[in-house]
């Protein structure tokens, strides 16, 4: 069994009074993809954001490679290889691809490194590296969206996050978008997916978690969940 | 980055020509323009670096800020107390003035790293109105009167004491803040100061340290003002609270957002119309005001986003 590379222990987050996630706790294998799942409102998009330290933890400890990251800055623990990209993709509208993607390079100093990792992003999305210098509001909503994870792989990251990727999308779109997650985690990422798409997100995912107000209320591997009939029922519509 | 710029330039030899005439034609004007004149443009130069510097943080960085003269105020009784009180050399007081504007601009940075539009205006408003008090009931800094009999500098030997040698002063400081401007854009803060400007958590999750990245902005845009304020209480020799107060940060402001806040030449336009514009509307009197109210409100009626806008979309 490989290493736990993200952990969370208990973790409590609070907007204001509201008492949004009321000590979760889970972890992450190397290698794995991990699916958060649930329905909307559930603390999934929040789970997500006090990992990558965008919300406080209130309680609780997260754990990223053996490294306590609960009261670290967001932009340290995106240096550290956790990348998020949030939900409804928040690409940079007005600016081209290319400086889209420069901004996932942020931390990378070395301009011909920031080359070379355009250029492999191009290659895995060709889409964009025909567009390069056009102005990214033009794209398709499930370009944009390859775009958003095309701009966290530029920071080479350890851990994806990736927070609803097929919100919105056509069907094809979203299949195009899963084989593109599996892609990343064949060559060595690894993912913690949120998804409200759950029956997408568990032929995709190794183990997934299902969370209910602020609680993870069944843990998995990812055919024990699909299989799992009171979850199908609830969750999948059928 | 030079390169880049240069590039830049390249590509657009008309853009360097047409620079290269107005500069020359802004350098020729003191041979035949009267006191009265050189006055006013001198003004319009002075009001080109506070612009450009209240548009780091307005335009670049997308902060609200209303207490800019604050910042104005920090370096003109920096040049008036090293001048009057340890009667050291006026240049003394640039280096002064620059550590006086960073702190300055960190201590109203620091504070409002969370807040967002009306908060941040509000808290920006109270930044510049507290400044402005204190220097009005401070012993050192002359109370309600202000300083007063601040000497006049020499450069280079020279006396700078008519207004054609401070009309060029303040065109050679509104040439550097255009270029430090242009650097600025295009360096890896500028880069930094846009991405948090469109989408803050975008950003941060990317690995851009926000706070860092705002307060540079703050202190950045102090330093501008605060060496223009160095030269304003040089050439007026006395200097009181009240030119700083809330309509000055209003008026520089004004420049920023009718001009086209980010972009370069828009904000040097705003800066000069703002100056300008009252001048010529003098002839007609008491109704001046009013003609230069209704002339701004047509003018952000028409071109919401600045009369020389930049590219980038706002949101």
């Amino acid at each position: 069994m490989s290493e736990a590379v993200l952990q969370l222990q208990d973790v409590e987050t609070y907007y204001g009074q509201i008492h949004a996630l009321r000590g979760i706790g889970f972890e992450v294998r190397e290698g794995q993809v991990v699916a958060l799942l649930g329905a909307n409102g559930a603390g999934k998009s929040t789970s997500l954001r006090t990992i990558s330290g965008l919300v406080p933890a209130r309680r609780g400890k997260v754990t990223f490679a053996g490294q306590d990251i609960t009261r670290m800055p967001a932009h340290r623990i995106a240096q550290l290889g956790l990348v998020h990209v949030p939900e409804g993709r928040r690409i940079f509208k007005g600016m081209t691809i290319e400086e889209n993607l420069d901004l996932g390079g942020f931390c990378v100093l070395s301009a011909d490194e920031r080359r070379r990792r355009r250029e492999a992003a191009y290659a895995m999305f060709p889409i964009l590296a025909e567009r390069r210098h056009r102005d990214s509001s033009l794209l398709s909503g499930g370009e944009q969206q390859m775009l958003a994870i095309a701009r966290a792989l530029m920071a080479k990251p350890r851990l994806l996050l990736l927070d609803e990727p097929s919100m919105g999308l056509a069907p094809i779109l979203v299949q195009e978008i899963m084989r593109t997650i599996r892609r990343l985690n064949e060559a060595g990422t690894t993912v913690l997916l949120v998804e409200q798409n759950a029956r997408a997100a568990l032929r995709l995912a190794h183990y997934g978690c299902v969370m209910e107000t602020g609680r993870i209320v069944l843990k998995g591997d990812a055919a024990s969940l699909a299989a799992n009939e009171a979850l199908t029922k609830a969750y999948l519509g059928a | 980055m030079s390169t880049a710029i240069a590039a830049r330039a390249a590509r657009s030899p008309r853009g360097m020509v047409l620079s290269a005439v107005l500069i020359l034609a802004a350098l020729a004007i003191p041979l035949f323009a009267n006191g009265y004149a050189l006055e006013v443009l001198s003004e319009a130069w002075f009001y080109v670096l506070l612009c450009l510097g209240l548009n780091i943080v307005v335009g670049f960085a997308g902060l609200l800020d209303l207490g800019y003269a604050a910042f104005f105020a920090v370096g003109a009784y920096t040049a008036g107390l090293v001048t009057l009180k340890l009667g050291l050399s006026f240049w003394f007081s640039l280096p002064l003035a620059v550590i006086a504007a960073s702190i300055a601009g960190v201590i109203i940075g620091g504070p409002t790293l969370r807040l967002r539009s009306d908060y941040l205006a509000i808290v920006t408003l109270g930044f510049g109105e507290m400044v402005r008090i204190a220097v009005r009931n401070l012993a050192v800094t002359g109370g309600a009167s202000g300083l007063v009999g601040i000497s006049r500098p020499y450069l280079f030997g020279y006396k700078l004491d008519t207004i054609g040698s401070y009309y060029y002063i303040f065109l050679a400081l509104a040439l550097l803040a255009v270029a430090a401007s242009h650097r600025l854009e295009n360096s890896r803060i500028g880069r930094a100061w846009k991405y948090v400007r469109s989408d803050e958590d975008a950003a941060r999750a990317m690995g851009i340290n926000h706070a860092a990245v705002k307060l540079s902005a703050y202190m950045l845009g102090a330093i501008f003002a605060s060496i223009g304020g160095c030269f304003y209480a040089a050439k007026m020799t006395a200097i009181a609270p009240e030119t700083f107060n809330f309509n000055q940060s209003l008026l520089i402001l004004l420049g920023v957002v009718l001009g086209g806040r980010g972009k370069i030449p828009g904000v040097m336009l705003g800066a000069i119309v703002v100056v300008v514009a009252p001048e010529v509307f003098r002839d007609i009197g008491s109704m001046r005001m009013l003609v230069f109210a209704l002339s701004l409100l047509l003018i952000m009626l028409l071109r919401p986003a600045g009369i020389w806008p930049e590219r980038w979309r706002w949101g």
